[in-house]
């Protein structure tokens, strides 16, 4: 059994049908619920068209279940893109194989320069990210990850699906967090964007989290690309993912993130709505679902929203964003994998931070501590 | 009336309540509620130190001559690396003291009951001062004191949820029967819950959200000293047992023939 079969139970359609047919008392009744458990009927109640006049009440549950949870406190990190080249078609990347766009892979010399840099705006954590190649695989990654332990605490990666063993094999070198975003969980939707490449594969990016599960990673990151199909619908999907992991791998952390369809290189594509309001409303609602799920707001939201959406359930923020491999420290022409919308620097971020009467958190876990690790 | 002095492992507290000092807005608020709460002995999660702790966020604001560190191990999943972390704590901050809590699931947050008992053993022979976080469980707490932890801290509710003393009745049993301090940690919201938990016989309380996160950490830091202080007077002053109303009656039913019988 993995999410697969899960999934294959829930037509993404009537999901969405049945979201946009609860009713105030639905969420009423789900409000009702905030600290005694909410299942995936509240879920879809409070990510209903009829959650919107409820909006203020639920972010004020959702600010307060935050604060109990995780105390004022925000996450800091960085992504470090580590190369932009990839084998997939994708219709709303950057990186897409069909881009005539210069291609790098940064060498132990340039991920060094890279990561003086991050240290020096005082990241601890940073994630690496990159594009989808056999290439520069498991392989590429352990050694990425041994060059950058002994200088951040913690390393997170956004990079292709691996294998079970791979993770596990990645955990041992310092490895804590990884992300898998589905982009979408509409087959057909995802049919459409993923035209060529092993990204293909639906079923293998399901199931990647449940590899996660298995191989001990500490934390997996799950999230929909909101642009691509209906907001309601792939949200939920995510709370059935989240729900089912949990069920299924207690001893992990989940987190998820919230990234929109920004303006890249290549072919424009249909975007479908996902506004402000309505991420407001996404968030809030996980936090409602899962007092402990940490929610990450990126760069790629604005400076006017982070500062005030910040305080609605968060627990984790970027700054300071470079999406292009070598971009920090700034010797390497490379393509930007999208336009980030907040550039302030991770100090000015801090700095307003501490005013809004949050404590920027650049650490928390040291990979030292791991007891399973080859490098202790 | 002075309430007596707290001693655990040879050391001397006068103030009951312990506080942790995560979750707070900044390091300037969190001293400033340390202060304000009397308290004596600190928690402090080694996963959020700076290696460097000169330039540490938190360490900047604590005073160690007025405050006892004590690291504990949040975030660890098994024995192995408790011990890992307590070394480490025991090395970057001076101190063999150390509140083992092992919480393999990151969603509720439980205490491993094996784990812990594996890791204090262990820890008690390598000479650290083991203060375990635990469940409100009687004969782990008995076992505990048999491997040599210098106290024990089970949980008044699921930690973070303000619920107050959830487990009462094996609170009693524990307190009943322990030969070593019993420390009340997770599951207190409020200051009469803190009271409650003074008055039943606990030697301790350790807070942390119910003050970090309220709106004025100062003013709640404060509450929760004169709270535990007014638990542990009534204690001392030896409360009068609760009444059954149920029993009191005036005549005997069911005795009063021999009275009869013996006219």
């Amino acid at each position: 059994m993995s999410f697969v079969d899960l999934w294959q139970q829930h037509d993404f359609t009537e999901i969405g049908r049945a979201i946009e047919r609860k009713s105030a008392a639905d969420v009423q009744r789900a409000l009702a619920r905030v600290g005694t458990g909410l299942d995936l009927e509240d879920l879809a109640a409070l990510l209903s068209p009829a959650a919107a006049p409820f909006l203020e009440e639920m972010a004020q549950l959702s600010q307060r279940c935050t604060v109990e949870r995780f105390g004022r406190t925000m996450q800091m990190y960085a992504p470090m893109y580590l190369t932009n080249i990839c084998a997939n078609v994708c219709t709303y990347c950057g990186f897409s194989a069909k881009n005539r766009i210069l291609r790098k892979a940064l060498s132990d010399a340039e991920i060094l320069a890279e990561a003086e840099v991050l240290q020096r705006h005082g990241f601890d954590h940073v994630l690496l990210v990159t594009g989808e190649s056999s290439r520069y695989g498991a392989a590429y990654f352990g050694n990425a990850l041994r060059l950058l332990r002994p200088r951040f605490a913690s390393l997170s990666m956004e990079v292709q699906p691996l294998e079970e063993a791979e993770y596990a094999a990645l955990t041992l070198e310092g490895l804590s967090a990884v992300l898998v975003y589905q982009e979408t969980y509409n087959a057909g939707v995802y049919a459409e964007h993923h035209l060529k490449g092993p990204k293909m594969d639906m079923a293998y990016r399901l199931e990647t989290p449940d590899r996660l599960g298995r191989a001990g990673v500490k934390k997996i990151g799950l999230g929909a690309l909101y642009g691509l199909a209906d907001w309601r619908a792939e949200s939920w999907f995510v709370g059935l993912h989240l729900r089912y992991l949990e069920q299924h791998y207690w001893r992990t952390r989940y987190s998820i993130s919230f990234p929109r369809l920004r303006p890249h290189a290549g072919s424009a594509i249909d975007i479908t709505p996902f506004n402000e309001r309505e991420l407001v409303q996404a968030a809030c609602a996980f936090r409602l679902f899962s007092q402990e799920v940490e929610l990450a707001l990126s760069t790629r939201e604005g400076a006017a929203f982070r500062d005030h959406a910040l305080h609605l359930g968060f627990t984790a923020m970027s700054a300071g964003s470079c999406t292009n491999p070598g971009g920090y420290a700034g010797k390497i022409e490379s393509l930007k994998q999208f336009e980030i919308d907040d550039d302030r620097s991770p100090a000015e971020v801090a700095a307003l931070l501490r005013r809004q009467g949050y404590d920027p958190v650049w650490k928390d876990w040291d990979s030292t501590y791991d007891g399973n690790s080859i490098h202790p | 009336m002075n309430p007596s002095t707290l001693v655990i492992a040879g050391t001397e507290f006068s103030s009951r309540l312990f506080l942790g000092t995560g979750k707070y807005s900044s390091g300037a608020v969190m001293a400033q509620s340390l202060a304000a709460s009397g308290t004596q002995l600190v928690t402090v999660a080694l996963r959020r130190l700076q290696t460097d702790a000169a330039s540490d966020n938190i360490l900047a604001h604590l005073d160690r001559s007025r405050y006892r560190l004590m690291p504990n191990t949040s975030g660890v999943r098994d024995a192995k690396e408790a011990v890992l972390a307590a070394e480490l704590a025991r090395a970057a901050l001076e101190t063999n003291w150390v509140k083992l809590e092992i919480h393999p699931d990151p969603k509720y947050l439980m205490p491993d009951p094996i784990a812990t008992l594996q890791a204090a053993r262990d820890l008690v022979q390598r000479g650290f001062i083991v203060l375990p976080y635990v469940h409100a469980d009687p004969v782990l707490c008995k076992q505990l004191e048999e491997v040599g932890c210098a106290a024990v801290m089970p949980l008044g509710a699921p930690i973070g949820s303000n619920r107050g003393l959830e487990s009462r009745a094996f609170l009693e049993i524990i307190i009943a029967q322990s030969n070593v301090p019993v420390i009340i940690d997770a599951g207190l919201g409020t200051p009469s819950h803190a009271a409650a938990a003074l008055e039943l016989g606990a030697h301790a309380v350790l807070v942390n959200t119910a003050i970090a996160a309220a709106a004025d950490p100062v003013a709640m830091a404060l509450a929760f000293k004169l709270g535990v202080e007014a638990g542990r007077m009534a204690f001392e002053a030896g409360p009068v047992a609760r009444s059954s109303g149920a029993l009191a009656h005036a005549t005997s039913p069911l005795t009063a023939f021999l009275s009869e019988m013996e006219a």
